[in-house]
């Protein structure tokens, strides 16, 4: 299953038409501990860019933009009575949201797990 | 720096007689230390039934009036005398911290001295005892300092009117939004779009977004300033206007308003201005000759009227000739026969103030912020206003100046900054963190700066001096810090879990956000 990155830090794994939408392990390092997560209901549609969730952590309340256009299917209803997955778990258990995607070729423009790396290398 | 009287001496002690002997303190049976005094919550004081009033029991209703709403258990209340109730509350306020005790750089609100010339004229009872339904011609001085507070705003901006209203600063600024909003749809055009730079409060596209508009950033540029070229290049017909803060949240002036203001009017956009930093320019710059077209005055801030400290702010915007006309209601005006007048909706069309967006409040604002902050305005006249600006800008520089050497400072090379010095957590070690910083400054008798904002800077540390403190108050302030970051930077693991000195050691603010405990339960 690939998994895409983008320059604001969330990861999208792509299933068929499904992508599953978090954020990476140092975006929720730099946000600290996380507090509450406001998820987007499900059936709402997205475009790249939109910021359907916000994550808020004790230092502040962050945006996780779409990677991707779509309508959402469903979000991590157990980030409601344990946020802190977001910290623990980022790039699994941690998911926030999923997105029926409306245009496969937007994934295109995103970086795969080498270059994110080499970005953040550069942060 | 020496510590102040570090050995806790006093004169009429004998040199033997110090009291630094950790070894003697044993522990109290009260739980008290000296004459600091431990206060449980209010609900484990007194008992139940207790009360400072007398209550007529036969003011009871009967039960068949009540019918199924009678209470069938007790009511939660604490039961408390009078003198239980005053100490409790004293008790508790002897562990704030206030900016009567010390310096609070935290930047916002009212964190610099309140003159008290200020608390004594709003008390004179033809202030402090009219009512806002009274009628006009009872209240002629109280309308007098409204307008004369109002045309002093409008002097010292170069605007051509002001709404005084609003209660606070966002207040304000959706006041002054809701101006550009209505002359929008005046022009019968739809734009949807409110650009807002990196550099902005964040309150402002939180306004935005309340009122309607889709915000779009601007980002900054490298010298913590608006991105000119970005700005320029997303201005179209879809914009409805800029928010922007000046002097900025990095704490640094906006050299380029000017021409940001005509690019934007070129288009048909408007420029909101966050003047809630306007403490840094007052006298000095009118956000009028910039271009801007609506502005609002913390008067909480920029003329000293407590707010910090849980006082009412007050916000008034102060519009352009192209947004005067949708200025809410009500306003006062000089009439012709001399005297001022409230101008309320039966008024406005005589008045030739058709256009009114609306109202902000039910009245015309907050009468004791106005009557302090005309009592600043004039008591320090208009040399003092600029001497105001003057120190509130040479203060931060000091800051700024006597600290960049041991912590980051991001945009330090931009030039002098403005009211706010910014630093970063770039130079502290591996493992240690601005709240470390923020946590010893409670322990050095501080209260901490702003932490964490603006969000452009990692780890930030925005500390804003303000104009009423001395250089010696700086010192003493630039020392605590120099010593935190000195300790930090010898992996001194007590500072990670400062306060040690404060009533409560390091609040769990995770758990508190995650878990919160809103209810007394009681044991």
């Amino acid at each position: 299953m690939p998994r895409y990155f983008t320059k604001d830090h969330e990861w999208i794994d792509v299933d068929g038409g499904t992508g599953t939408v978090g954020i990476t392990d140092y975006a929720q390092g730099q946000l600290g501990d996380i507090t509450y997560v406001d998820l987007p209901a499900a059936g709402s549609a997205v475009k790249k860019g939109d910021a359907p969730c916000v994550v808020d952590s004790v230092k502040a309340a962050s945006d996780v933009y779409a990677p991707v256009s779509g309508t959402i299917e469903s979000s991590n209803e157990a980030l409601e009575a344990e946020p802190e997955l977001v910290n623990t778990d980022p790039e699994a258990g941690g998911w926030l949201f999923r997105v029926a995607l409306s245009d496969p070729s937007e994934l295109d423009g995103l970086m795969d797990e080498a270059a994110y790396q080499a970005y953040v290398a550069e942060l | 720096m020496s510590a102040l009287n570090a050995a806790g001496w006093r004169p009429e002690m004998g040199p033997a007689q110090h009291p630094d002997h950790e070894s003697s303190r044993q522990p109290t049976a009260s739980g008290d230390k000296g004459l600091m005094l431990e206060e449980p919550l209010i609900f484990e004081l007194g008992k139940p039934g207790s009360t400072g009033v007398d209550i007529d029991p036969a003011s009871r209703a009967p039960a068949d009036a009540l019918s199924k709403f009678r209470r069938r258990q007790q009511c939660q209340l604490p039961g408390l005398t009078e003198p239980e109730t005053v100490r409790h509350y004293t008790r508790l306020s002897r562990q704030n911290y206030a900016i009567d005790l010390g310096p609070f750089p935290l930047g916002s609100c009212t964190m610099k001295h309140n003159p008290r010339l200020n608390e004594k004229v709003a008390r004179m009872p033809g202030f402090a005892d009219v009512h806002p339904l009274a009628p006009q011609q009872t209240v002629r001085g109280a309308l007098e300092v409204i307008n004369e507070l109002a045309v002093w705003l409008i002097e010292l901006t170069g605007m051509h009117g002001v709404a005084m209203s609003p209660k606070a600063g966002a207040h304000g600024e959706l006041c002054g939004v809701l101006c550009i909003k209505a002359a929008l749809e005046a022009r019968g055009e739809d734009r949807r779009v409110m650009l807002v730079p990196e550099s902005a409060h964040g309150t402002n596209p939180a306004t935005a977004a309340f009122a309607g508009f889709a915000i779009e950033n601007i980002p900054a540029t490298a010298a913590g300033r608006v991105d000119l070229a970005a700005l320029k290049a997303r201005l179209g017909p879809d914009v409805a206007g800029v928010m922007i803060t000046n002097p900025n949240t990095c704490g640094l002036f906006e050299p380029e308003l000017k021409v940001i203001c005509e690019e934007v009017h070129a288009v048909g956009g408007y420029v909101y201005c966050d003047g809630a930093n306007f403490n840094a320019i007052v006298g000095k710059v009118r956000p009028g000759d910039l271009g801007i077209d609506a502005m609002h005055i913390n008067l909480h801030k920029t003329f000293s009227t407590p707010h910090g400290g849980g006082g009412p702010g007050s916000g008034p915007v102060v519009l352009s000739e192209a947004l005067s006309p949708f200025g809410p209601l009500p306003y006062t005006a000089r009439m012709a026969d001399g005297s001022v007048r409230l101008i309320e909706e039966e008024d406005a069309a005589g008045m030739g103030h058709s256009q009114a967006f609306g109202r902000m409040a039910a009245f015309h604002g907050q009468m004791g912020m106005f009557t302090r902050a005309l009592t600043y305005i004039l008591s320090h006249g208009a040399d003092g206003l600029k001497q105001v600006a003057e120190d509130a800008v040479l203060n931060a520089n000091y800051v700024l100046r006597s600290l960049d050497d041991v912590l980051d400072a991001p945009f330090g090379s931009s030039g002098p900054c403005m009211h706010e010095a910014l630093f970063s957590d770039d130079n502290l070690p591996e493992g240690f963190s601005t709240l470390d910083i923020a946590k010893g400054l409670i322990d050095e008798g501080f209260h901490p700066m702003t932490v964490y904002f603006p969000l452009v800077v990692h780890g930030a540390m925005l500390i804003e001096p303000t104009e009423t403190e001395s250089k010696a108050g700086l010192d003493r302030f630039v020392a605590a810090m120099r010593s935190l970051t000195a300790r930090a930077k010898a992996s001194d693991e007590s500072l990670k879990t400062a306060p040690h000195f404060a009533p409560r050691r390091r609040l769990d603010e995770t758990q508190a956000a995650r878990k919160p405990v809103l209810n007394w339960k009681g044991g």
